[in-house]
């Protein structure tokens, strides 16, 4: 089982240059999502507060 | 097409299309993303001539093709702004131009690290990379422009021609590698031929691009959502949605 990971992280020798390319992408993937989705939720979530005090 | 072009172009039915639209996006995103990344990392065979070294292609050819898809979108919008002055087309200009420079950034980034263990080198004056740098300077530029821009509506005017005249980037960046003597390979997607590829790797590399583009309009009608409520706060139509 642990060979088999090893193997699998070892990427044949590119592994730096596999996990690095991977890791980079779903860095800038998640931080792009996440950053205007937090704003967003944010913003619903004052808005409801604002709407319920008003109420 | 008119109805959905019509609530692509209205503030409100843009608002209340992306809200409905946005978990069927998400969880298609995360299908064809799931399917991609196994097939790429687990699923397809490793390359006769490159070896596992090849798996880079499941991240650096969305990330390429993105980078030329979301700049065609902003002419596009560029277009639709200059002719008919529709505020969301500015809007899709504004909110693009980060997104797909980041794309830009990292077609360079995976590009390099895929190009020194197969070429023996991090960067070379190619054409395809060349022209692709100048396309990230291009989306910088635009960004810049934009921020520098004093005036809203003549800075947003300048912005769209600065995005058409930039379009001239597209083809030469596409057709570098028939037009000059290239380190860069060919293309490995044909539109009107054959793919150079086996279906076995061909099948996640296609669902890795459906996910990029998927995540283009997430975070595209994400942060146009923001930026309608901001503009549009006082409105009735957004009161009582939300």
């Amino acid at each position: 089982m642990t060979d088999t990971l090893l193997h699998f992280f070892h990427m044949g020798g590119y592994g730096f240059y596999v996990w690095g390319s991977y890791g980079s992408v779903l860095v800038f993937l998640l931080v792009q999502w996440f950053l205007p989705w937090r704003r967003w939720q944010q913003y619903q979530k004052k808005q409801k507060l604002t709407h319920e005090q008003n109420s | 097409m008119w109805s959905l072009i019509n609530n692509l172009v209205s503030p409100k039915k843009f608002f209340s299309l992306s809200n409905k639209l946005l978990p069927w996006l998400t969880a298609l995103f995360l299908l064809s993303f799931s399917y991609g990344i196994i097939g790429g990392l687990i699923l397809s065979p490793a390359d006769y001539l490159q070896g596992d070294g090849f798996r880079i292609i499941y991240v650096h050819a969305p990330c390429a093709f993105l980078s030329l898809f979301i700049y065609a979108v902003m002419a596009a919008a560029a277009f639709t702004a200059i002719v008919w002055r529709l505020k969301m087309a500015f809007m899709v200009i504004r909110h693009s131009a980060p997104i797909g420079a980041g794309f830009t950034f990292l077609a360079l980034l995976t590009g390099s690290l895929w190009g020194k263990p197969m070429w023996g080198t991090w960067w070379i004056w190619d054409a395809r990379l060349t022209s692709e740098l100048i396309l990230l300077f291009m989306y910088l530029g635009i960004m810049l422009f934009q921020s520098a821009s004093a005036h809203k509506s003549s800075g947003e005017r300048a912005t769209a021609i600065l995005v058409l005249v930039g379009f001239i980037d597209i083809p030469i960046i596409h057709y570098s590698v028939y037009w000059w003597n290239t380190l860069h390979q060919g293309a490995t997607l044909k539109l009107f031929a054959p793919s150079a590829i086996d279906n076995s790797m061909l099948y996640p590399l296609l669902a890795m691009i459906t996910a990029f583009m998927i995540y283009y309009g997430i975070v595209l009608f994400l942060r146009m959502c923001y930026e309608l409520t901001a503009l549009e706060a006082n409105h009735h139509w957004l009161r009582k949605s939300s």
